[in-house]
């Protein structure tokens, strides 16, 4: 098509230079200061969308980023494919490749559109009536078939490889908009020396100014003032300027989140720049300046292309240059649209008539009427015709009774319509702003504000230039001020321009069609008509809220901007109450939607999570060992020799321990210690021990409850001094550990003289567990006699490690002879490396988590978190003899006194063998008494650790059952999908029962 | 993101402060008997108002404050150090 709907002259493009892209596979060209809605609009394209559920053919309905219909993909590559852009915001460049969405096979030829045939079974909700019935066609055949026709655009087939960054920022005022209202606000708030960060998410500055060559301001022309302003604002070192950067949402306290696109209005996006820049901003006072929305006209068949709102139109002329017709029927209820039939005139554009939904004439019509437009009062449009383009509409008149008889149809290529404005006060109502209803110009405007801001302009109520002015400068003056800054003089602007009327109409024309079945669209974007609304309403929705979720009104991309006041009036008229009384759906963030990369920003792939990596991590992955996540730690699961698959690795590790030594890196360990005077006292109150008379140089196994006297964690605490202890936790628990004894320190014994520092990550721990785990360390240590006598199991000793400073404890999580060395982290793989060298010269081996598991199972060592799960006492997990009874008080000593806790039918962690030796069973398993228990039986109880041992010779579990010390030799079911398991309650320890290989 | 006002390192983002439950809620005593044991675990007031809680800045100082925070307008009236006396706020719905 040729370039025919463009203007002679005008508009804020570069004639001089063209631009090509493409639709749809088709070529054209455009100028830069286009958007692709312009560009479309200038080549004659006006079919640029499907619509959602009727397939309808649709074209560009506004000029902003509240556009409902015309929606596209830009495709830049596989990873930088965009569904869903609005056509109104795309920016032209060279090459741009743009596609439509929701038709198949083509826009033009869309088979989809037969759904129109079948509309009367669209109604609302017909996804909860259509396929209820048969119950089981809904998995097989409609979702499938649902989920295929459904959604806006498809996601893109790769991974984006844009870069994403976030940038935290603090101002004393924020201003969002740059218009008129905005600029000023911002102006003045520099002016008084505050820190301002003024953003709109246009590519320029100026708003309404942009778009309206008869506005001065003090005698200069609009867009002279505006540049003027921007410049002295650009020259100030405490003003940031951003661009192309939506304010999306309002988070507590002034933190506002705003969306900067930095690269995809350029062809060739420079490498070094982010394509969007995630901004989360501090204000200490922010003022909105957001305009107002032109609200459409809810008529019959008023979806077709061409049928556009009248500011869009003249917003296209102004400032692209296009004229999106030629021959225009004008379609109003205020006068705001006699501007743009005046400025379509203006540009050659044959406007028909306007069509004035009111009966007296206004100055504006008078003024039309002059100029040699023809108004006809009192009338509506009751009908239009047109495929892919709109082609003709009926005329009605309106009597005084309200009845409306037809009249003539006139033939056009352009519908320009307008009910009036409705102030955006989309932000504001996120800020918690309360919204105050104008009766006079049937308006929500904003209220009681519950944060620190104002608003200002249009999205206030303003509707002349002078009062956006005036307005902005006040409020951006008092918010200076009220940041701190100095103040400034109050100032009135000598401007004119044009004026817009806030309010208007609301709801649906009146027309002579049957209501019933007429399409009336009032969301477009989610094909939602008048009659959908009434009909939601007659089947009972009452609340708005609920009313829009039954329709889905407001709920598509654009959330209804353009939508949410008309289908708000149709449903209030339906029940017959006022719009206040039906009251406002919420504003929810963002504002216009935003990509998961900008929130996601640099955290993806590796920098998704942190990883935690032991020391021996390099060593155990060159042994092929697999890891295990354990929280963010990576911990090597066991260590394969030859073709060894898991079962076979394990079961050589369980063996070797018991029979030689192993070597096993536990640095994950939580580590905290604990120093003071009173670290002692400190102790003994927190653990459920006694840890007064803990003798230096001795460990003891502490099992830490909560006040409710449940088990929270485990862990042995050594003495080290007198006034220092040597604490570990268990692997993911060292965090909460810490900040549980610093809550009762700072706030229950704020008189104990104690510190705790957190050195998980100052030490590398090694186990050494085995009969020859002495002659394993003997020779890397230096300052303590080994013997047994001398050294014996639960001694801790400060000495030196392959001559580094260490701490050598004598612990066991294997029943073996057992040492735990440590070592400052940055040698930890040094000492990993020595101890296995001499663990494999005398026929040890290094061992995973894996056999760490199972030898401590067969030992009946719980693990807290696996074994307990927050609702077992010391004495459920057989613990008990490890309360200090004696003890005044300790963290929960009157907790798990309660009677309920010391009851016979608490749950206790005992042992359990299979009939089948052979059977491992499955942790989580639940435990009956039956072997085929009725539906609802209550179970006993569950396995909470079951392995293979090869030490025992056959599977192996712990569990949680009933009363399950009173159970011992009793058998009890493990019923299975396979058949019940038989199993006998045993005691919990497998291997060595007295402890001797503790004390080799 | 609420700003919170730590009594020892000023305003900070909510993200660096962990909410610890109500405050000035008493420890049983060790020979308490159940229901008082189960009111100091268990029972809290739940206010529409002004509301006394603990609050940890965790990825700040570390340190334990108390905070009168209220729970309609999600606003924060007062902090202060663990030790000093409250602010007197009208003393309403606060215990």
């Amino acid at each position: 098509m040729s370039a025919s709907f463009r203007t002679a002259a005008g508009g804020r493009i570069d004639r001089t230079k063209r631009l090509s892209f493409s639709f749809d596979g088709v070529a054209y060209s455009g100028h830069p200061g286009d958007t692709l809605a312009s560009a479309l609009l200038a080549n004659g394209v006006r079919l640029m969308a499907r619509s959602f559920k009727y397939h309808r053919p649709r074209g560009v309905v506004t000029a902003g980023s509240e556009e409902p219909n015309a929606l596209v993909t830009v495709i830049r590559d596989d990873g930088r494919t965009t569904p869903n852009l609005a056509a109104t915001t795309v920016e032209l460049y060279d090459g741009l490749v743009a596609v439509s969405q929701n038709r198949w096979p083509s826009l033009k030829w869309d088979v989809g559109a037969l759904n129109g045939l079948a509309a009367p079974i669209f109604v609302s909700g017909f996804y909860y009536k259509t396929f209820m019935w048969p119950r089981s066609f809904w998995k097989k055949v409609y979702e499938p078939q649902i989920r295929a026709a459904a959604g806006f655009g498809e996601a893109p087939k790769a991974a984006d490889p844009d870069r994403y960054v976030n940038r935290f920022a603090h101002c004393d005022v924020l201003v969002i908009g740059a218009g008129p209202a905005g600029l000023a606000a911002a102006g003045a708030a520099a002016e008084a020396g505050a820190r301002v960060i003024l953003c709109d998410e246009n590519p320029e500055f100026g708003g309404s100014l942009l778009t309206d060559a008869s506005a001065t301001i003090d005698g200069e022309p609009g867009a002279a003032w505006v540049a003027a302003v921007v410049a002295d604002l650009a020259a100030r070192p405490n003003v940031t300027l951003l661009t192309r950067t939506t304010a999306f949402g309002w988070y507590q306290d002034n933190m506002v989140g705003l969306l900067e696109r930095v690269t995809d209005h350029l062809a060739d996006p420079p490498t070094p720049l982010p394509r969007e820049r995630l901004w989360q901003v501090r204000a200490k006072r922010a003022v909105i300046a957001a305009g107002a929305l032109e609200r459409p006209l809810v008529f019959p068949e008023n979806d077709r292309p061409g049928i556009m709102l009248a500011d869009a139109a003249r917003t296209y002329l102004s400032r692209h240059g296009v004229a999106a017709g030629s021959r225009a029927v004008v379609f109003t209820a205020t006068d705001a649209a006699y501007a743009a039939a005046l400025a379509a005139k203006a540009a050659g554009v044959n406007v028909v008539l306007v069509a004035d939904l009111r009966r007296e004439a206004s100055p504006a019509a008078e003024a039309a009427r002059a100029s040699g437009i023809r108004v006809d009062l009192a009338t509506t449009i009751e009908a239009t015709s047109g495929g892919r383009s709109v082609e003709s509409v009926r005329l009605a008149r309106i009597a005084p009774n309200g009845s409306v008889s037809p009249g003539e149809t006139v033939a056009c290529d352009l519908v320009l319509h307008s009910a009036g404005f409705t102030p955006t006060v989309h932000l504001y109502s996120q800020s918690r702003g309360k919204l105050r209803w104008d009766d006079a110009r049937g308006v929500f405007l904003p209220g009681e504000p519950h944060e620190d801001v104002t608003c200002a302009g249009a999205c206030n109520g303003a509707e002349t230039l002078a009062a956006c002015l005036d307005q902005g400068h006040a409020a951006g003056a008092a918010a200076a001020r009220a940041a701190g800054g100095a103040e400034v003089a109050p100032r009135t602007c000598a401007a004119s321009g044009l004026s817009i009327e806030i309010g208007g109409h609301l709801g649906e024309v009146p027309h002579g069609r049957d209501a019933s079945r007429v399409k009336c669209f009032v969301d477009l974007q989610h094909d939602v008509t008048a009659k959908d609304v009434r009909l939601a309403v007659r089947e009972g929705f009452r609340s708005i809220e609920l009313v829009k979720r039954f329709t889905t009104t407001g709920m598509a991309t654009d959330q209804g901007k353009a939508s949410n006041m008309n289908a708000l009036a149709v449903a209030a008229a339906a029940m017959g109450l006022d719009v206040p009384e039906v009251g406002l759906t919420s504003f929810r963030r963002p504002y216009t939607p935003v990509s998961f990369g900008a929130f996601a920003g640099v955290n993806r792939g590796d920098l998704f999570d942190p990883i935690r990596r032991t020391p021996s991590h390099e060593a155990a992955a060159a042994l092929g060992a697999p890891f295990e996540d354990v929280g963010l730690w990576k911990r090597a699961w066991w260590f394969p020799r030859g073709d060894e698959d898991r079962h076979a690795a394990v079961a050589r590790e369980c063996r070797t321990v018991r029979e030689s030594v192993g070597v096993f890196d536990a640095s994950t360990l939580g580590k905290i210690e604990v120093v003071g005077p009173d670290a002692a006292e400190f102790l003994n109150r927190m653990y459920v021990n006694p840890f007064l008379k803990l003798g230096v140089g001795k460990c003891r196994y502490g099992i830490l409850c909560r006040d409710d006297g449940f088990v929270y964690d485990d862990g042995v605490v050594g003495r080290i001094a007198a006034d220092r202890f040597h604490v570990t936790t268990t692997t993911g628990g060292a965090p909460r550990v810490l900040a549980m004894m610093e809550d009762y320190l700072q706030t229950e014994w704020p008189e104990l003289d104690v510190w705790l520092t957190s050195t998980t990550e100052q030490w590398a721990v090694v186990a050494v567990q085995g009969p020859k785990a002495r002659e394993v360390i003997a020779p890397l240590v230096e300052g303590v006699d080994l013997a047994a006598a001398a050294f014996p199991h639960m001694s801790v000793a400060e000495c030196r490690i392959m001559g580094l400073p260490g701490r050598l404890f004598r612990v066991s999580f294997t029943g073996e002879l057992g040492f735990e060395l440590n070592v400052p982290a940055t040698y930890g793989a040094a000492l990993w490396d020595a101890l296995l060298a001499r663990a494999l010269d005398l026929g040890g081996c290094a061992y995973g988590t894996e056999a760490m598991h199972v030898l401590r199972a067969e030992k009946g060592y719980v693990i807290v978190g696996q074994d307990t799960d927050g609702t077992l006492t010391p004495a459920d997990a057989g613990l008990g003899w490890a309360v200090g009874k004696a003890k005044a008080d300790f963290v929960g000593k009157a907790g798990m006194a309660r009677p309920d806790l010391t009851g016979p039918h608490r749950k206790e962690i005992v042992g359990l063998l299979p009939d089948d030796p052979k059977c491992v069973l499955e942790e989580g398993a639940q435990i009956t008494a039956e072997a085929y228990p009725a539906k609802g039986t209550h179970a006993l109880g569950h396995v909470t650790s079951a392995y293979w041992s090869e030490n025992v010779g056959r599977g192996i579990a712990l569990a949680m059952i009933e009363g399950g010390r009173s159970r011992m030799g009793t058998k009890l079911h493990v019923p299975m999908p396979t058949g019940p398991i038989t199993v006998t309650v045993v005691d919990p320890v497998f291997w060595d029962k007295e402890g001797k290989r503790l004390d080799g | 993101m609420l700003l919170i006002t730590c009594p020892w390192c000023g305003p900070r983002p909510e993200i660096e402060f962990a909410a610890r439950g109500e405050a000035h809620v008493a420890r049983a005593a060790p020979d308490a008997d159940g229901e008082a044991i189960a009111a100091a675990l268990y029972l809290r007031s739940n206010t529409r108002g002004l509301l006394a809680e603990r609050w940890r800045h965790v990825y700040g100082c570390g340190r334990y404050f108390n905070a009168v925070r209220h729970t309609v307008t999600d606003k924060f009236v007062a902090t202060w150090r663990v030790g000093e006396s409250r602010p007197d706020l009208g003393g309403e719905g606060t215990r």
